[in-house]
């Protein structure tokens, strides 16, 4: 992984609960590409804690001068976003990874389909840059609660194939509609709530479209839970989790060396085999099938949680 | 009667798993000869998937076109070759919209050349479903001089552009539909191994 110290160069407050912030290298010089759909990880020293939270990139992947992040503060999360609202100002150094990308376009597509629901507008932003540049085939749409709630307004070009979905003003979003009578070699990509990402796929897929036409990210935050022990058999520990902790960050804590990426649950990085398991593992991932999830056998320790006797993995 | 068995082969050589009914959706059905046997099968499996499907039957001399006609499709078109229903085949892919599914029923030639036109127009690899029925005669491009020889049947065979002897082999081109035939004599002119009739 490799992180570089940025600068903080602006805040831009988006709407009551949701903040921009732009990333710019302290010496002024050009960062990385990306592709649209690439997230950061934002180092946040919170006191005796170090915080990692993922973000996607809402800047034109095209433009090295700076990266750009919205952050939904998230009260009753673990921390991470309410830091960034409340503890980050212009001139701040903070750690950031380099970009990923869990959630690329398919360019084999003829044309791309975006749903959008919420803070999910973030990995859109920059995609729309990418394809319009590319001059590919497009339809966006955005669902919101409210104007006031919808962040993403203000940074969508006005463009006759961006359609906003305010439901406060009575305009749902129709899935059926947007997805019946799409040509041949259409792509759709939802971001937003777990209940969204299943309801376009589930109307996907009793339209019979294929699931290799499907994409969805669903960034998760570590959930909460009990406290649990764990003992890491190569490095002949055994560790507690803290109920606002994660397997993962734990095993920081405890100058563990674990491999990570995404810390949603998505990417696959950090799972780790079980050696032994007298208990139940509250699998929280999207990577593990249910089969997998089953035996008990794997866990992926930046978002699931353990209860029961013992837990013992092989790092 | 099923579809083909081909036994074991590199991981170039097409497979054909069979037809599966996708319901009263969408449909596109290509069929030529004895493929003609498996789209009647499907239909008798579901009836429902004759609903919405516009069927292209290439006859190829074979009696079966009434009963295909009598499956009640909602478009039923012959034709007496696949170049002579491209055009319509096309078309049919243009107008397509996503949930469509592609039945290709036949010999490899027709199977390969349709999925080829199909995944270019858009139509995703997972919509489209193949059976192979009848004959098992291949469909060669001379590596050499790029002419294609339909209807191969023998091992090796005569290139029918530039005369050379080919080798039939399993390698086989996805964009082009068709198998390589590769020169059998080219370190020793001349000495040509037996001509044997090509297996499944």
């Amino acid at each position: 992984m490799t992180a570089r110290m940025l600068r903080v160069a602006e805040v831009t407050p988006l709407s009551p609960l949701v903040t921009r912030f732009r990333f710019e290298c302290p010496e002024g010089g050009t960062l990385p590409l990306f592709s649209g759909g690439a997230h950061v990880v934002v180092e946040m020293p919170d006191g005796a804690t170090l915080r990692r939270n993922a973000y996607s990139l809402i800047s034109d992947p095209l433009d090295g001068s700076g990266y750009e992040i919205a952050v939904r503060r998230e009260d009753a999360g673990r921390g991470g976003s309410r830091f960034m609202h409340t503890h980050v100002a212009v001139g701040d150094l903070l750690r950031v990874g380099a970009p990923v990308n869990l959630f690329a376009l398919d360019l084999r597509a003829k044309k791309h389909v975006l749903i959008a629901g919420g803070i999910g507008i973030t990995p859109f932003l920059a995609q729309l840059r990418q394809l319009t540049r590319l001059q590919m085939p497009f339809e966006l749409h955005y669902c919101a609660r409210s104007r006031a709630e919808a962040a993403g307004l203000s940074l969508l070009p006005d463009l006759p194939q961006v359609h906003a979905h305010i439901s406060d003003e009575g305009d749902r979003l129709d899935i059926g509609a947007v997805l019946a009578g799409q040509p041949l070699g259409t792509h759709v990509y939802t971001c937003g709530p777990e209940g969204l990402i299943e309801a376009v796929a589930g109307t996907a897929t009793r339209l019979n479209w294929p699931k290799a036409a499907l994409h969805s990210e669903a960034f998760l935050s570590p959930p909460p839970g009990a406290a649990f022990k764990v003992t890491l058999a190569r490095s002949g520990i055994t560790i507690t989790v803290g109920p606002h902790q994660s397997l993962l960050e734990a095993m920081e804590e405890a100058q563990v060396d674990a491999p990570w990426l995404c810390r949603g649950g998505a990417c696959g990085q950090c799972e780790t085999a079980v050696l032994s398991c007298k208990g139940r593992i509250e699998h929280h991932d999207h990577w593990l099938s249910d089969a997998e999830k089953a035996a008990q056998q794997k866990i992926m320790p930046c978002v699931s949680r353990f209860q029961g006797e013992d837990l013992t993995l092989d790092r | 009667m099923p579809g083909t068995e081909f036994s074991p082969s590199i991981a170039s050589r097409p497979v054909y798993a069979g037809l599966v009914a996708q319901g009263a959706m969408p449909a596109i059905m290509l069929a030529d000869a004895e493929g003609a046997g498996a789209l009647i099968d499907l239909a008798a499996r579901d009836p429902a998937v004759m609903e919405r499907a516009h069927v292209i039957f290439i006859p190829a001399g074979t009696p079966h076109g009434a009963r295909l006609r009598a499956l009640g499709a909602r478009i039923y078109h012959e034709s007496p070759s696949y170049a002579a229903c491209l055009e319509r085949f096309r078309k049919a892919l243009a107008d397509a919209h996503m949930g469509t599914t592609l039945y290709l029923a036949g010999t490899e030639g027709l199977i390969g050349q349709a999925t080829a036109e199909a995944l270019a127009a858009g139509l995703p690899a997972g919509a489209i479903q193949s059976e192979h029925r009848g004959s098992i005669a291949r469909r060669m491009q001379c590596v050499h001089c790029k002419g294609i020889t339909e209807g191969v049947t023998t091992d090796p065979f005569t290139c029918s552009h530039c005369g050379l002897t080919l080798f039939v082999r399993d390698h086989y081109s996805r964009r082009l539909g068709a198998f390589q035939g590769v020169c059998v004599d080219a370190e020793t002119p001349g000495v040509l191994p037996p001509v044997q009739e090509i297996r499944p």
